[in-house]
């Protein structure tokens, strides 16, 4: 049987409330969201806070708003509610098609965006999504709220700029007109982490690639996010050979290892072909196709 | 710690460790065997109950969690002694085998049915795919699922 070791639990009411139970708790507390990746890793003693301070019965942390020219997605966002936005599904398809392949459904309804993002697996779909999309992070601590970069947000495997007694409040994403948006995945079995995935946006314009995002998961890509590929198709026509070329050098930028999901030549393979598949989908989505 | 839950409308007051998970209160404080628990992981479902409306796996919940919500399990199907169309329909098509998965694969079909009455294939599919039946026995949980949708009207039990 496996069951966490013992721990100190506590329920949060608002995010004032979190932080100050946070302080109380001391360094070794965690907050725990839809705990579907901290209770596995307490069972297994790979996490062993001293305190839990729940943040699940926060209203103000969840849902999906536009603020301006951004999309705002707080913190305790379930997947399911990602999967069933409009506004979401309106402006980038990227997250419905990412969240389809995020888990299952029943594990879907509890998990949440934020402790996906904070838990920093190396596979994280919602990572590559945030980063393709160049969003960021509102995080807030005991001396006020600052907002970080989906880009500088993750300081290595598991590894988050969010500090001890922070907690990650909301997830923005910039509003762009007439992007296309696509997400790709191969994984093992259903609902699974990926072997390898790519999340983009394009926008198209006068015939050429005016501005776009390449992220992600899996393929070992520094922050989620292959600035080389993007580069290398900024300005030039949405051809084949143009969004080939920007996949290769999205591939090259890569460093993936080898483990039980696959050899590392067959996940640099797959950054290429589904980075390609990605790219050719929001292309045309972009010239209204 | 103190927890307050209503399980299948019934109130329920426990003194409980915090690292309780919820598939042991609802087995082990409160005696109630419907719900499985299985691969302790969250990837088999055999645990899946309803919080709130929502099914859940109960293993990856602490119990304290629960305070003050509602929880559905098997046990709460059936009503007044009529079988929950899913049941019947589990019955009707030789939806189990061994059963250890049915539990979890009952209340994720109900859910289901809730919110899409009338599912495709593909959706039943997409519906249980967080539910494992290690038996393989795919083809007559769909086919049960099918069955429920198609008698919506809860039936007499028959056992």
């Amino acid at each position: 049987m496996q069951t966490p070791a013992p721990v100190d639990y506590a329920k949060a009411t608002s995010v004032a409330d979190a932080l100050a139970k946070l302080a109380e708790h001391g360094e070794e507390a965690r907050v725990v969201a839809g705990g579907h990746s901290l209770l596995p890793m307490m069972k297994l003693r790979l996490a062993r806070p001293d305190a839990l301070i729940d943040i699940n019965d926060i209203p103000e942390l969840a849902g999906v708003r536009i603020e301006g020219d951004e999309i705002v997605v707080g913190a305790m966002t379930r997947h399911r509610d990602i999967l069933d936005s409009a506004v979401l599904a309106e402006h980038y398809p990227v997250f419905r098609e990412a969240e389809k392949v995020i888990a299952d459904p029943i594990v879907r309804n509890r998990g949440t965006i934020g402790g996906s993002m904070c838990q920093a697996d190396p596979a994280s779909d919602l990572s590559a999504v945030g980063s393709a999309l160049k969003g960021s992070a509102v995080v807030v601590g005991p001396g006020g709220s600052r907002t970080v970069a989906l880009r500088e947000f993750h300081q290595g495997p598991y590894e988050t700029v969010v500090g001890p007694g922070e907690i990650l409040t909301e997830l923005r994403y910039p509003i762009r007109p007439g992007a296309g948006s696509a997400y790709e995945k191969v994984e093992r079995r259903a609902g699974d982490w990926g072997v390898a995935t790519s999340g983009v946006y394009v926008v198209v314009s006068g015939g050429v690639v005016t501005d776009c995002g390449i992220g992600l998961a899996a393929v070992g890509a520094d922050h989620f996010c292959s600035p080389e590929g993007e580069a290398a198709l900024i300005g030039k026509a949405p051809t084949e050979e143009n969004l080939g070329a920007a996949a290769a050098a999205t591939a090259a930028s890569c460093s993936p290892h080898a483990d039980q999901r696959g050899p590392a030549d067959y996940k640099s393979h797959l950054a290429h072909e589904l980075t390609l598949r990605a790219l050719r989908r929001a292309a045309r989505a972009s010239q209204g196709a | 710690m103190q927890v307050n839950v209503t399980v299948n409308g019934v109130e329920h007051a426990a003194d409980i460790e915090p690292r309780m998970l919820l598939v042991h209160f609802i087995r082990d404080e409160l005696q109630m065997r419907g719900t499985h628990w299985g691969c302790d992981t969250s990837n088999c479902g055999a645990c899946t109950v309803w919080v709130d409306d929502e099914p859940v796996k109960s293993c990856t919940m602490l119990a304290v969690q629960a305070d003050g919500k509602s929880i559905a399990t098997v046990e709460g199907l059936a009503k007044g002694g009529v079988l929950d169309p899913v049941q019947q329909g589990f019955m009707e098509c030789h939806g189990l085998q061994c059963g250890y998965c049915t539990p979890g694969m009952m209340m994720t079909a109900r859910a289901l049915l809730d919110r899409n009455p009338h599912p495709s294939d593909e959706e039943i599919r997409e519906g249980i795919s967080g539910n494992i039946c290690r038996c393989t026995g795919y083809k007559n949980i769909v086919a049960a699922v099918h069955w429920a949708a198609d008698h919506p009207a809860t039936s007499e039990v028959t056992a």
